[in-house]
């Protein structure tokens, strides 16, 4: 059996409604567990105070930010060269969520960067790329609403998820160049010499994988919508041409 | 693939508009940010580079939604699918019919525009060379948009949504060459980095278009 089996709908509808209450439990179980760890049980920092605490959603969520997209890619390929119409709607299923990602992420770094920064915003190359990365998912989720037509719509925004990625990736580099920042270095890396602190580091990591199964969650009930969504589509024409 | 080129140019110059609105919006940007920001030359200077880049972008952006609307909605681009050429080779002559209809007439006029923002006399030269390496780009880019959004009704304020965030490397290495070009500087780091921009967007672009456009024409 090839994993390619569960890009059939009704596959893919059991087997995710088998999955789905499991993920979803998980993720809430990882995203008490870790918020309440760090919100309620980790000390404060001693330059930053409790602000440091924001970092338990803000490095997640900007994680997830980037990680959608990719996601979308890698579906928009699947959809491109095998036409398995869930992995299509998987990507459109996962794009305001990753958007939503991205949001908390600009917003929860202004919130810290007021006190910290004396600044909301500021001009610095992760910021302004996580900025245009937001434009990014506008334009996608708007292409998307525009076509009428849900296999026209679904290649024309996997060529554009495409294109898009490479020009995300240039502009990443293009702003590096364009202005040297503020903000600080990665959070965490395998390289155990760069991480922050262990006491802030395992929370960390059980609010990382909360959010990357909140996001799995998310997206499988996003993509049974569509796929239901799809289903009454059918049904509805056949019905008028009865 | 002449024959089209040589169609394309007339249809712009005889239809007039796109080329002469495009020149008109950038002409008015320029006169119309000294009107807010201030008449001081030391100020204008400054931001000069940066408002005559993002004037050529959005006056580029102006003319694309008609770049293949016009030819899918009386039936020329089925044609042009079927015709002995690649579609792939009917979009590189189109972006490039629209470069020089409206890329090249801003090359020509930024210069006295420049004049206008009190650009320093060092980035005169570095801006027409960075606007003539830059805006083939634009012109690229923006066929992929209209490419994507040409079977879309009104689909003009989504182009400019799709296409803008498409155009930032090319703003900030372009701005950068003539902000550098100004102030006596070194350019050629954005000036190589502007050129690859261009190079590959122009190899590999017109792929994505035509395969855009086929969909649509589905």
């Amino acid at each position: 059996m090839s994993i390619w089996e569960y890009a059939n709908p009704k596959k893919f509808m059991q087997s995710s409604a088998a999955v789905l209450p499991w993920v979803a439990g998980l993720s809430a179980l990882c995203l008490v567990t870790g918020l309440v760890w760090g919100f309620f049980l980790t000390p404060d920092d001693y330059r930053q105070g409790s602000t440091v605490k924001i970092i338990y959603l803000h490095v997640p969520s900007a994680m997830m930010a980037i990680n959608a997209w990719a996601m979308m890619l890698v579906a928009s390929l699947i959809w491109l060269v095998r036409r398995h119409h869930v992995s299509a709607l998987a990507a459109k299923a996962a794009a305001p969520v990753g958007l939503t990602m991205t949001v908390i992420a600009l917003v929860t770094g202004a919130l810290w960067g007021q006190p910290m920064w004396g600044t909301w915003w500021a001009w610095d190359p992760r910021l302004t790329s996580f900025l245009i990365l937001t434009l990014f998912y506008f334009g996608y989720i708007a292409l998307w609403q525009a076509v009428e037509d849900p296999d026209t719509a679904a290649d024309l925004t996997a060529v554009l998820c495409l294109v898009g990625s490479v020009f995300a990736v240039l502009s990443r580099y293009a702003v590096l160049f364009w202005n040297q920042g503020l903000h600080q270095g990665a959070s965490l890396s395998l390289d155990k010499k760069e991480n922050v602190a262990d006491v802030f580091w395992l929370p960390l990591v059980v609010c990382i994988a909360g959010f990357v199964l909140l996001f799995l969650t998310l997206v499988l009930v996003r993509t049974r919508t569509e796929v239901r969504a799809r289903r009454l589509a059918a049904l509805l024409a056949r019905e008028r041409l009865a | 693939m002449l024959a089209l080129l040589t169609r394309d140019l007339r249809l712009a110059m005889r239809a007039g508009g796109g080329f002469g609105l495009g020149l008109a919006f950038f002409l008015l940007v320029a006169v119309l940010v000294p009107l807010g920001v201030g008449p001081e030359g030391a100020v204008l200077a400054k931001i000069a580079p940066g408002i005559l880049w993002v004037g050529a972008l959005l006056a580029c952006l102006l003319s694309l939604d008609r770049l293949f609307a016009l030819d899918f909605e009386d039936g020329s681009l089925d044609l042009l699918a079927t015709a002995p050429i690649p579609l792939e080779g009917v979009v590189a002559v189109k972006s490039l019919a629209h470069w020089l209809v409206t890329g090249v007439p801003l090359v020509l006029v930024a210069p006295v525009l420049g004049v206008l923002l009190n650009l320093p006399v060092a980035g005169y030269g570095w801006l027409v060379v960075s606007l003539a390496l830059g805006t083939p780009a634009l012109s690229v880019i923006g066929a992929f948009g209209a490419a994507l959004v040409v079977g879309v009704k009104r689909g003009g304020l989504l182009l400019s949504l799709l296409v803008l965030p498409l155009y930032v490397p090319t703003l900030i290495f372009g701005a950068e060459v003539v902000k550098r070009g100004a102030g006596g500087l070194a350019v050629g780091t954005p000036l190589a980095l502007l050129a690859g921009i261009t190079l590959a967007a122009a190899a590999l672009l017109p792929f994505a278009s035509a395969a855009a456009l086929r969909v649509n024409l589905r």
